[in-house]
């Protein structure tokens, strides 16, 4: 049995409770166990307080376990003397792309992780230029990052984390402040370096329409795992789906309503292009 | 009075401070009815926030004109403060913008600088809380970090509409809030509009969110209006508006998809339901073609 690249087991975690909070607050995560493997796709899905951002912040010890253990690369994340180990292999970006940017220029950005890491000029250099090529940004490299567009910028982003080689990246509703067409195009660009370069890649969101490209969705509510599956066996819900709070996109709707009325619909179509399929098949 | 709430006519607009000069509008003009709901639609940098600023005074019109309500807002004598009275803006992440300790603090802002009485403040702020579905004696001394994301962008709201705004601007209204503070933003906006009969102009990059509520659509493209209409008919030109980097919602990629593989959907089909309906029949029809074609050979 491969070991998992990350390993949470029976986690339970609770924000610390705000002086003066009358507020009681209930776990974010409850007694959650999930193991990711190298290589996967995973989409962590769930509604506004689910719990969904702070398991992707367990995953590289942005916060660590009350009880139960979390597992990197069998590094225990309770090591503190483990955390730059970790990170180095599971990289995050997160909602808002002007809050992780701070050089001046791309490439300076994209290189700055490397250099506090005190990497010599050519090694930094090459690894530099190979993530910039992999984000499809290599044209901007010498623009300052307000020039560029949100979805640009998530991109800077990226490239900051591959130059790292890291395993695996997560993204923590990386996509949620851009346009739909920024949107669908970070979609594939997590495709691809999943496919192209074996990164794994655990996507955290709200948006239905982004999970259907995953190999896995992971379905969050009140700090546990509901359900877990391909999206094609999970996606068929849509009450279900619906009851959590999610927003069923049209296609997936149509396709649920054809279903029940007796067209053949199969149930692994899932991406608008699928479903235009079967519908015309029928 | 008549029934246009706001005339842009030949509105160009160069921001100079830009280190090199970029047109951000180039001879803009449309009309927006009194009492609908519009949308104004684009990829960023498309000129779209700087149309709706001229709106309210932020921006002025050189060269060009804009009339709100009858009034040129590039005339000598505009009264501003009347202005932005009259033509309320809710800015991208408007939540951003509370720092009173107390939700009616916040909401009453705006109003107490009109000048008006304690009684006729408290009213409408009242109101304005009741809209947005967060009542004052409920809410009223609550710390507006209090409460969820979608809630405090509804306070925010509530501050405008106190103000008895007769044109409501609303700049990217639903990014950042999930599926359910989505839909209840939009539900409220919805009874602004009913109640208050408030002209209202959405600006968006994401169609599927203005097409629930918007009549008409206005799509920009490097500063130019490029296309205008109910979105029916903008939403049919699918390729189109690839070109301009935008998508159709997704329903409408579906049904193109659907239309390239020879389904001959109509054009008004609008929602889910249409859809369904339609290629219900579709198939009744070929299961009734079906048997009769044996029959006869």
């Amino acid at each position: 049995m491969l070991q998992p690249l990350i390993d949470l087991q029976q986690v339970t975690y609770a924000y610390p409770v705000r002086p003066g909070s009358a507020q009681q607050e209930s776990p974010a995560l409850r007694k959650l166990s999930l193991q990711i493997q190298q290589g996967e796709y995973v989409v962590i899905l769930g509604h506004n307080g689910s719990g969904k951002s702070t398991l992707a912040r367990q995953c590289n010890a942005l916060l660590l376990p009350d009880q139960g253990q979390v597992i990197v690369a069998g590094m225990d994340t309770r090591d503190l003397a483990s955390h730059p180990a970790i990170r180095a292999r599971v990289g995050m970006i997160f909602q808002n792309p002007d809050n992780q940017l701070i050089a001046t220029v791309v490439e300076d950005d994209v290189a700055w992780s490397l250099t506090v890491l005190g990497y010599s000029a050519s090694e930094i250099r090459q690894r530099v230029n190979e993530a910039l090529e992999a984000v499809g940004i290599a044209d901007l490299r010498a623009l300052p990052p307000h020039k560029l567009s949100g979805g640009q910028r998530q991109r800077v982003a990226i490239a900051g984390i591959l130059a790292l080689r890291p395993d695996c990246i997560i993204a923590d509703e990386a996509t949620s402040m851009l346009d739909p067409v920024s949107r669908q195009e970070m979609g594939k660009l997590f495709a691809r370096l999943n496919r192209d370069l074996g990164i794994t890649i655990v996507q955290v969101t709200h948006l239905l329409e982004e999970a259907v490209y995953a190999q896995r969705i992971v379905l969050m509510e009140q700090g546990q795992i509901v359900q877990t599956g391909q999206p094609g066996q999970l996606l068929s819900d849509i009450e279900r789906l619906r009851a959590l709070k999610l927003i069923i996109p049209d296609s997936l709707s149509l396709a649920a309503r054809l279903r029940a009325a007796g067209f053949r619909i199969a149930e692994d179509a899932v991406t608008v292009e699928q479903i235009a399929r079967e519908i015309a098949r029928e | 009075m008549n029934d246009v709430m706001i005339e842009v006519a030949h509105l160009s607009h160069t921001y100079t401070t830009a280190p090199v000069k970029k047109k951000a509008l180039d001879d803009v003009s449309m009309q927006i009815p009194r009492g609908e709901c519009v949308a104004v639609i684009g990829f960023n940098g498309s000129g779209k926030s700087t149309l709706v600023q001229h709106f309210n005074g932020l921006l002025r019109p050189t060269p060009g004109s804009v009339r709100v309500d009858g009034v040129d807002v590039g005339g000598a004598q505009v009264n501003l403060r009347a202005l932005r009275q009259k033509v309320g803006m809710l800015f991208q992440f408007p939540e951003s913008q509370l720092f009173a300790s107390t939700i009616y603090q916040d909401v009453a802002f705006g109003p107490q600088r009109m000048g008006l009485g304690r009684h006729e403040l408290r009213a409408r702020v009242k109101h304005a809380l009741d809209i947005v579905g967060l009542p004052l004696q409920d809410y009223g001394q609550r710390s507006p970090f209090e409460l969820s994301g979608g809630q405090r962008r509804r306070v925010a709201l509530a501050g405008i509409l106190a103000m008895t705004p007769r044109v409501l601007i609303l700049d990217e209204p639903s990014v950042g809030l999930d599926g359910e503070g989505r839909a209840e933003f939009y539900a409220y906006l919805q009874r602004v509009r009913q109640e208050q009969g408030v002209t209202t102009i959405l600006v968006s990059h994401d169609m599927a969110e203005v097409a629930a509520i918007a009549d008409g659509l206005y799509v920009l493209h490097h500063g130019k209006l490029v296309m205008q209409g109910t979105p029916a008919s903008v939403f049919a030109q699918s390729e189109q508006l690839r070109r301009w980097d935008l998508a159709a919602p997704p329903l409408h990629e579906l049904l193109a998809a659907l239309r390239q593989r020879g389904i001959a959907l109509p054009e008004d089909v609008m929602s889910v339901e249409d859809a369904f309906h339609f290629l219900q029949q579709t198939q009744k029809q070929k299961q009734k073609q079906l048997p009769d074609v044996s029959s006869r050979s």
